[in-house]
C-alpha cells in the first residue's frame, strides 16, 4: 500500500494543470481580491457622490465625477503640472544616470564599482520622509544651498515647482541607475571592438551601437521614476510650497469627497497605462 | 636537419620590393608583470593564409589584437603593407576582424549589420546595398539579410560574421578562432569554405587557431606560439614533417619523443628526437631493417582501434615508448586486440627522425640538450 503522501504526490505528476493550480491558486487569489479588486472598488467609487449637505456618500451612479475633473480648469491645470514634473524628473535621472551608470559599469575599478553601487543603493534603506524633510532643510532660507550658491550670487530655489524637481529626482534617481547600470555591465565588449574594427569613431559606436542597446534600460528606469513621480504627494506638501500635485489633489479629497478622488485617481492610472502601452512597442518591458 | 625558410622580407630577388601585408618587429605586451607576448618577430605576406596555432595563453589572440589596434603593444612596431600603425586606433587601420562570438549587433538585421562598415565609411546607397548583397550571396545567405542574428543558428551567424568583415575590403581579415563555437561536422565545412572564400577574394587572412588540424588543412604557413613566443614559422609540411622544437614537435601532432638513454641506443648519439606515428613500420623481431632505416626492438603494451586507423603504443627494449599508426586495410576491430604483448621491431626512414631543440630558436644540429 503506497502511504497518502506518494500518492498525492503521483497524482500531482501525471496532472500538470492540477500541479500549476495548486501553485498558483493562492498568489492569484490574492492578486485578483486585494490588488484588483482595489482598483474595481476605486473605479466604481468614481461613480458615486459625496452629498454636499450631510458629506455622506451617495450611492446613485452619475459620472459628475468625471466631469468635473474633465472641464475643471483646475484638475486640468494640476493634471498637466504632474505630467510636466514627472517628465522632467524622468529627463533629469536619466541625463544623469547615464554617465553614472557608464561609468560604473565601464570604467570604475571593480573595487570602486561595488563602492559606488553600495552609494547608490544605501540611500533606499532611508526613509522617504527623513530625506525629504533633509531636502527641506536644505532647502530652507539660510541652508546649505543658499551657503553654497551665495558665492556665485545665486540661491535657494525657495519651495515650488523647482524644489519638488530637485527632489522627487534624488529621490528616484536610483530606480534610473540600477537598470542602466546592468545593461552597460552587459554590453559585450566585442560589440564596441566590433564597431570600432569596422570604422567607427568612438562617437558613431555611441549612438550607432551603445545607445540603441542601453534604450530598453532607459525606458525601464523612466517606467519606475515617471510612475513613482506622478503618484507623489509627500514632497509636494514638503518641500512644493502652494503647488499642487494630482497626488495630494487625491490626498486632499479622500475625507472630503472619496468619489471625486477616485476619479481624480483615474487620471495617473490611465496616464501610465497610455505610456506603458506606447513602451512595450520598444520592447523595454521584457527587460524588467 | 631541415630548418623553415627565413620568412620574406619584401625585398625578393625577383620584381619589385612587395611590403608584407603584416610585419611585426619586436612586439611585446605586458599585462602588470606578464609577458603576454613577447618580442616577437613576424613577417606575412600578401595574400597569404596564415595561421597562428598554439594553445591557450601563448599569446596568439594577444598578437591578432595587437594587429587589429585593440591592444597597444609595450614595446615594439605593428607595420600594416609597410606603414607603421603601432599607435593607430583600430578605426584607422585597414584591416577587419571575424570575433569569437561573431559580435554580431543584435539590434540590427542582417543587411544592416554587413553594411555598417560601409555606412560608416560614408558609402554611398546604391554602392552600399549592392555590395552588401554581393558579400551574403558570397557567404549563401542571400535569403536571411531581413533577419536578426538572434534568428540565426551558429554557423549563419559565422557566416554573417565573415561577410560584414570582408564586404570592407580590408587588406588583410584577422579570424579569431571563427571555428570554434561550431560542432565538428560544420567546422570541416566551413573550413573548405573559408580557404575557398580566401582564395577567391585575395585578402591576407591570418587565422589564430588553438587545433592542429584545422592550422595544418587550411594555412599556407603557420607560425606555432608558446608562452609568448613564436616557437616555429614554416608551411604546414615543414611545420609537421620538421619541428622546430619539442614543443612544436609535441603540440602539432602526436608527440613520439625518445630522448637520454634510449635515444642514445637507438640513434647512437644522445639527444631528443622525434619520430611522427604514421611513419613507423611494425614488423617482426626477425626481419632485418632496411639500409636506411633506424629500427628499435619493443613491445607492444597498448592497442586502441580507431576506426580507420589502429594505434599501437610500444615500450622499446632501450628504454622509452613510442606510438605507431597503421592503417586498418586488413584487420578489423576483433583482430587487432590480439597484437597487445607482442615483441615487435618499430623500423622507419632515417630521414624521418627530427632531431629538436628544447629551446625555441636553438635548432642547431651540434646543439647537445646535456
Amino acid at each position: 500500500m503506497t502511504p497518502p503522501v506518494r500518492r498525492l504526490a503521483g497524482a500531482l505528476h501525471r496532472r500538470p494543470r492540477l500541479r500549476l493550480a495548486a501553485l498558483i491558486s493562492a498568489p492569484m487569489a490574492w492578486l485578483a481580491l486585494a490588488y484588483l479588486g482595489a482598483l474595481v472598488v476605486l473605479l466604481v467609487s468614481a461613480f458615486w457622490t459625496t452629498n454636499e449637505f450631510t458629506s455622506n456618500i451617495d450611492y446613485l451612479w452619475n459620472t459628475d465625477n468625471f466631469r468635473t475633473v474633465l472641464t475643471d480648469p483646475l484638475y486640468r491645470n494640476v493634471a498637466l503640472r504632474t505630467l510636466g514634473i514627472a517628465a522632467a524628473v524622468t529627463l533629469i535621472d536619466a541625463v544623469i544616470a547615464f554617465p553614472m551608470a557608464f561609468y560604473m559599469a565601464r570604467v570604475a575599478r571593480p573595487r570602486s564599482r561595488r563602492l559606488l553601487l553600495v552609494a547608490v543603493l544605501t540611500p533606499l534603506w532611508a526613509g522617504y520622509l527623513v530625506k525629504a524633510y533633509a531636502w527641506w532643510v536644505m532647502l530652507s532660507h539660510g541652508g546649505v544651498i543658499d551657503w553654497i550658491a551665495a558665492p556665485f550670487g545665486g540661491g535657494s530655489p525657495g519651495f515650488g515647482i523647482p524644489a519638488v524637481v530637485i527632489v522627487l529626482s534624488y529621490l528616484w534617481l536610483p530606480y534610473m541607475i540600477l537598470p542602466l547600470y546592468t545593461a552597460f555591465e552587459q554590453l559585450p565588449d566585442s560589440l564596441l571592438a566590433a564597431s570600432g574594427d569596422l570604422g567607427a569613431r568612438p562617437w558613431r559606436t555611441f549612438v550607432g551601437v551603445v545607445l540603441p542597446l542601453v534604450k530598453p534600460a532607459v525606458i525601464a528606469g523612466s517606467i519606475f521614476t515617471f510612475s513613482l513621480s506622478l503618484g507623489d504627494y509627500l514632497t509636494v506638501q514638503i518641500v512644493g510650497g502652494t503647488t499642487q500635485m494630482l497626488g495630494n489633489v487625491i490626498a486632499s479629497n479622500v475625507t472630503l469627497n472619496l468619489p471625486l478622488a477616485a476619479a481624480v485617481s483615474c487620471v495617473p492610472v490611465l496616464i501610465i497605462v497610455g505610456y506603458l502601452l506606447a513602451v512595450r512597442r520598444t520592447g523595454a518591458l521584457d527587460n524588467l | 636537419m631541415t630548418d623553415s625558410p627565413p620568412p620574406s622580407t619584401g625585398a625578393s630577388a625577383a620584381g619589385p620590393p612587395v611590403p608584407s601585408a603584416v610585419a611585426l618587429s619586436g612586439v611585446t605586451k605586458a599585462f602588470g608583470a606578464v609577458r603576454a607576448v613577447d618580442g616577437i618577430d613576424l613577417e606575412i605576406r600578401a595574400g597569404e593564409f596564415f595561421s597562428m596555432l598554439g594553445p591557450s595563453g601563448s599569446g596568439k589572440t594577444t598578437v591578432l589584437r595587437m594587429i587589429a589596434g585593440f591592444e597597444e603593444p609595450t614595446g615594439g612596431r605593428v607595420l600594416l603593407g609597410g606603414t607603421d600603425v603601432t599607435r593607430l586606433a583600430p578605426f584607422d587601420r585597414d584591416v577587419n576582424t571575424v570575433f569569437q562570438d561573431y559580435a554580431l549587433f543584435p539590434h540590427l538585421s542582417v543587411r544592416q549589420n554587413v553594411e555598417y562598415g560601409l555606412k560608416v565609411k560614408r558609402v554611398p546607397r546604391a554602392e552600399r546595398t549592392r555590395r552588401a548583397a554581393e558579400a551574403l550571396a558570397a557567404v549563401r545567405l542571400e535569403d536571411f539579410a531581413a533577419r536578426r542574428p538572434a534568428e540565426l543558428s551558429g554557423g549563419q551567424r559565422q557566416r554573417v560574421a565573415l561577410a560584414r568583415a570582408l564586404v570592407n575590403r580590408p587588406s588583410v581579415l584577422l579570424l579569431d578562432e571563427p571555428l570554434g563555437a561550431l560542432d565538428l561536422k560544420l567546422r570541416l565545412e566551413m573550413q573548405i569554405e573559408l580557404k575557398q572564400i580566401q582564395r577567391e577574394a585575395g585578402i591576407t587572412f591570418v587565422f589564430v587557431t588553438h587545433d592542429q588540424d584545422e592550422a595544418l588543412t587550411m594555412s599556407d604557413r603557420i607560425a606555432v606560439f608558446n608562452a609568448g613566443r613564436i616557437e616555429q614559422v614554416g608551411t604546414p609540411a615543414e611545420v609537421y614533417e620538421h619541428p622546430a622544437t619539442e614543443f612544436v614537435a609535441g603540440f602539432v601532432g602526436t608527440s613520439n619523443l625518445l630522448q637520454g638513454d634510449a635515444a642514445a641506443q637507438v640513434f647512437g648519439e644522445p639527444g631528443l628526437y622525434s619520430v611522427r606515428p604514421e611513419k613507423i613500420r611494425i614488423t617482426h623481431p626477425d626481419d632485418p631493417a632496411g639500409p636506411d632505416e633506424c629500427s628499435a626492438p619493443g613491445t607492444i603494451v597498448e592497442v586502441v582501434y580507431a576506426g580507420a586507423l589502429t594505434r599501437f603504443v610500444v615500450d622499446l627494449e632501450a628504454g622509452g615508448r613510442l606510438v605507431a599508426l597503421r592503417q586498418n586495410v586488413e584487420e578489423s576491430s576483433t583482430d587487432v586486440a590480439r597484437h597487445r604483448g607482442s615483441t615487435v621491431l618499430l623500423a622507419w626512414q632515417r630521414r624521418h627522425t627530427v632531431r629538436l631543440s628544447a629551446r625555441p630558436g636553438n635548432t642547431t644540429p651540434n646543439d647537445n640538450p646535456q
